[in-house]
């Protein structure tokens, strides 16, 4: 005596548009989405989300143990170290030029741009490249390293709110592809996807970074921006139906949860699987609210979340 | 219903007994959720059902326990916490098998799975104790152990109505939720649900299965109830809850209760916890989890607490003096915004510079130092007041205040305000023990 239960199915009128990194044979593609994350009985999830480990051009100081472990012997060369990446899986490459910053070693566009020609020459997969967070800097190195990887058609961070158009620019002539970045405010977002795709950069070559938060530490904000902007996209708001973009580990890996040894917070348990638990748990949790690109930073997140991925994605 | 549709059903009398001047004025508050329908005394039988039945929540409220940790689930009324917000933080509930061979060690365990969030406690809320011996009388024990070793409600998990009658004999008093009545056992698990007055879980083989049995079960009387579709795929689990959830807020009878979701991917025990946080944000009214170990069940709790904050309310702690350690009047004083995820962040980076200080979080009304700067909520004027008025003053016998380095801006203008000498700290919080040494210490 069964009750026929009318299934509600969502149809939406424009789909999320699905962004191209990389170059043939090696590329990799984000987004396409014709409804809500993973709800396959009623739309499409075409890409699952894409994972990016994150390598820096100088070594972290301020990463723990469990972490730095992973990579043993490599970080302090930038290419060998995306080659270790690219061994673990990953889909990308996100390249940081943490060294650019004035506090670091200061170093110049050419040098940044030395190393980040290195490291796609080492690697197969798709490259991400951002700057140091400095602003006035960024300008100037990401301009030199948009140069040197002509033609490798990458994800470039970040365009933001008082200095997008240079490196806007810079995509544009070059030919890759733009991060743009908004704190956690869809308006700013949509207008800031406006003023960008007005200087000429097709709007299947953008990708919304909504400023993430950590599990703990300010997640739910992102997670309700995202899924506005995810529904507003696929309601028909070209300026929104971007994918979007997650910077899971500099946000998971600077918390107390993932940091703090057993020795320290016995309470909490053991720190590696703690660790990888934040990453991942974040990671999946965003993935929910539409994100598409996540960047992590321990290969032990990395391999949880694509089986997750699998699972939900896969009959 | 609208408030024209209400008026429809009203007697139209104008007769002024709900304490409204007209039927019309009546309905509008009806449908605004600011009258009740008791208040009219002339209503029809028939207008009265109908008006009860939408007013009624859409998905009902279910309790399990008795007495201070007695939880509950239910009551949702949207499917984004942006719409509105998320009622009922899931309950999370821990596994016990009565095939274990120390119950009683297990129970202490998960009885210390509660956490310190934000200056308060959270933790599971529920023991799950399943029949896997098929043994009736092991069962009970195992229960018997359980219960005594907790104050943690229970759900007893069984499709065995003997299992959960011995075990309600023993814990009946402490309403536990029984799980689960099937197509085979549904009459017996019904009566014995009714005679102890505690929930009902009803496991369905699908959708359409479940709804089915739902209908069956609510039939013979009883309406405190839990869905399971019987899915157990993260993939069908996600499609499950959304789908019950969207005919819940559609009033779709027999979808109208909490759902209760296993996380229980038994080959491999990180992507149980993965899939218990989708549950968490996705609709599940319970979530079961396979460990007690403190790594897997704090992101989880943590993850509920996001999710089900109300992003209506900012979260704010009072503006006034904190005391970090046991400052002393040569103590460094530290302003920042009173939202309540930068207060905490702050005052934990301070302990962790192990420097006693003063903390004075702005009353931003909760927003962040950046936000609350941009909004002229966190200006010099606020905080030299608060520097004057917070009792600061009689507390320190200096006169240097840390400010946020993102607002490194206001240095000058506080500086002329207050008196006070103005330093710049850092801009993230966690640039704090070490600028705590290198500035105030050295």
């Amino acid at each position: 005596m069964n009750v026929a239960v009318n299934i509600i199915k969502e149809k939406y009128s424009n789909r999320i548009n699905e962004v191209v990194i990389g170059t043939d044979p090696h590329t990799v593609k984000a987004g396409g989405d014709s409804t809500l994350p993973f709800l396959l009985f009623e739309g499409e999830t075409p890409n699952r989300p894409l994972v990016a480990l994150e390598v820096w051009d100088i070594e972290p100081k301020q990463w723990p143990e469990i972490l730095t472990s992973e990579f043993k012997g490599v970080m302090s060369n930038p290419a060998a170290w995306a080659g270790k990446c690219e061994e673990y899986g990953a889909d990308l490459i996100c390249l940081t030029l943490a060294g650019s910053h004035p506090d670091n070693l200061d170093s110049s566009p050419a040098q940044c741009a030395e190393t980040a020609r290195a490291v796609a020459d080492a690697v197969k997969v798709p490259l991400i490249i951002m700057g140091c967070g400095v602003e006035e800097k960024d300008v100037q190195v990401i301009g030199e390293v948009c140069k040197v990887l002509e033609g490798r058609n990458c994800l470039v961070g970040c365009a933001k709110q008082d200095s997008y158009k240079t490196i806007t620019a810079s995509c544009i002539v070059h030919g890759h592809n733009l991060i743009v970045s908004n704190p956690l405010d869809i308006n700013i977002a949509k207008q800031l996807n406006i003023l960008v795709t007005e200087m000429g950069l097709p709007s299947n070559r953008i990708v919304i970074d909504p400023l993430v938060g950590s599990l703990g530490y300010g997640l739910e904000y992102a997670y309700s921006i995202m899924e506005r902007i995810r529904i507003s996209g696929l309601s028909g708001d070209k300026m929104l139906a971007m994918p979007m973009f997650c910077q899971i580990g500099q946000e998971v890996w600077k918390t107390k949860e993932a940091s703090s040894p057993v020795e320290e917070t016995p309470e909490w348990g053991d720190q590696a699987r703690r660790a990888v638990l934040w990453e991942v748990v974040t990671a999946a949790t965003l993935a929910q609210a539409g994100g598409s690109i996540m960047v992590m930073r321990h290969p032990g997140s990395l391999k949880q979340f694509l089986v997750h991925m699998k699972n939900l994605m896969e009959e | 219903m609208t408030g024209l549709d209400i008026f429809k059903l009203l007697p139209k009398t104008n007769c002024k007994k709900c304490g409204q001047a007209t039927c019309l004025a009546f309905a509008m508050a009806l449908a605004n959720a600011k009258a009740d329908v008791g208040q009219c005394p002339d209503l029809s039988d028939t207008a009265r059902e109908t008006l009860e039945a939408a007013s009624a929540p859409q998905i009902t409220l279910v309790k399990i326990g008795a007495g201070p940790n007695e939880t509950q689930a239910g009551n949702e009324t949207v499917l984004f916490r942006h719409d509105k917000c998320f009622v009922n933080p899931a309950p999370l509930a821990v596994l016990i098998s009565d095939k274990s061979e120390n119950p009683a060690a297990e129970t202490l365990k998960a009885n210390s799975l509660v956490f310190d969030r934000l200056g308060q406690m959270h933790g599971i809320n529920l023991l799950a104790v399943q029949n896997h011996s098929g043994d009736t009388v092991v069962f009970a024990e195992t229960v018997k152990v359980v219960s005594e070793n907790t104050n943690f409600p229970l759900i007893l998990i069984s499709e065995d109505p003997l299992a959960i009658e011995k075990a309600l004999e023993i814990t009946g008093a402490k309403k536990p939720l029984v799980y689960a009545a099937t197509e085979e056992n549904y009459p017996a698990m019904t009566e014995l649900s009714r005679k102890y007055n505690v929930p009902l879980a009803v496991k369905g083989r699908d959708l359409d299965h479940l709804a089915g049995l739902a209908e069956k079960v609510a039939a013979l009387g009883h309406r405190q109830l839990v869905l399971d579709s019987g899915a157990r795929s993260v993939r069908q689990v996600l499609a499950d809850q959304t789908q019950i959830r969207r005919q819940a807020l559609r009033r779709f009878r027999p979808f109208g209760y909490p759902t209760i979701a296993f996380a229980v991917n038994s080959r491999d025990p990180l992507q149980a916890v993965v899939e218990a946080g989708v549950y968490i944000a996705k609709y599940a009214g319970i979530v079961v989890l396979p460990s007690a170990d403190p790594e897997v069940v704090l992101p989880l709790v943590t993850l509920r607490l996001n999710i089900f904050t109300d992003p209506q309310k900012p979260a704010a702690v009072d503006s006034r003096i904190y005391e970090i350690g046991s400052p002393d009047d040569s103590a460094p004083v530290l302003v920042t915004s009173n939202f309540s995820l930068t207060y905490f962040c702050v005052a934990s980076d301070v302990e962790a510079s192990r420097v006693p200080a003063y903390i004075l979080p702005i009353d931003t009304d909760g927003v962040s130092v950046l936000t609350g700067w941009a909004a002229g909520k966190f200006t010099p004027e606020r905080i030299a007041a608060m520097l004057k008025e917070s009792g600061i003053e009689d507390k320190v016998a200096h006169r240097r205040v840390i400010i946020p380095g993102g607002v490194a801006v206001l240095s000058g203008k506080l500086h002329d305000l207050s008196g006070w000498e103005v330093i710049v700290g850092p801009v993230e919080s966690s640039g704090i023990p070490a600028f705590l040494k290198r500035r105030w210490i050295a």
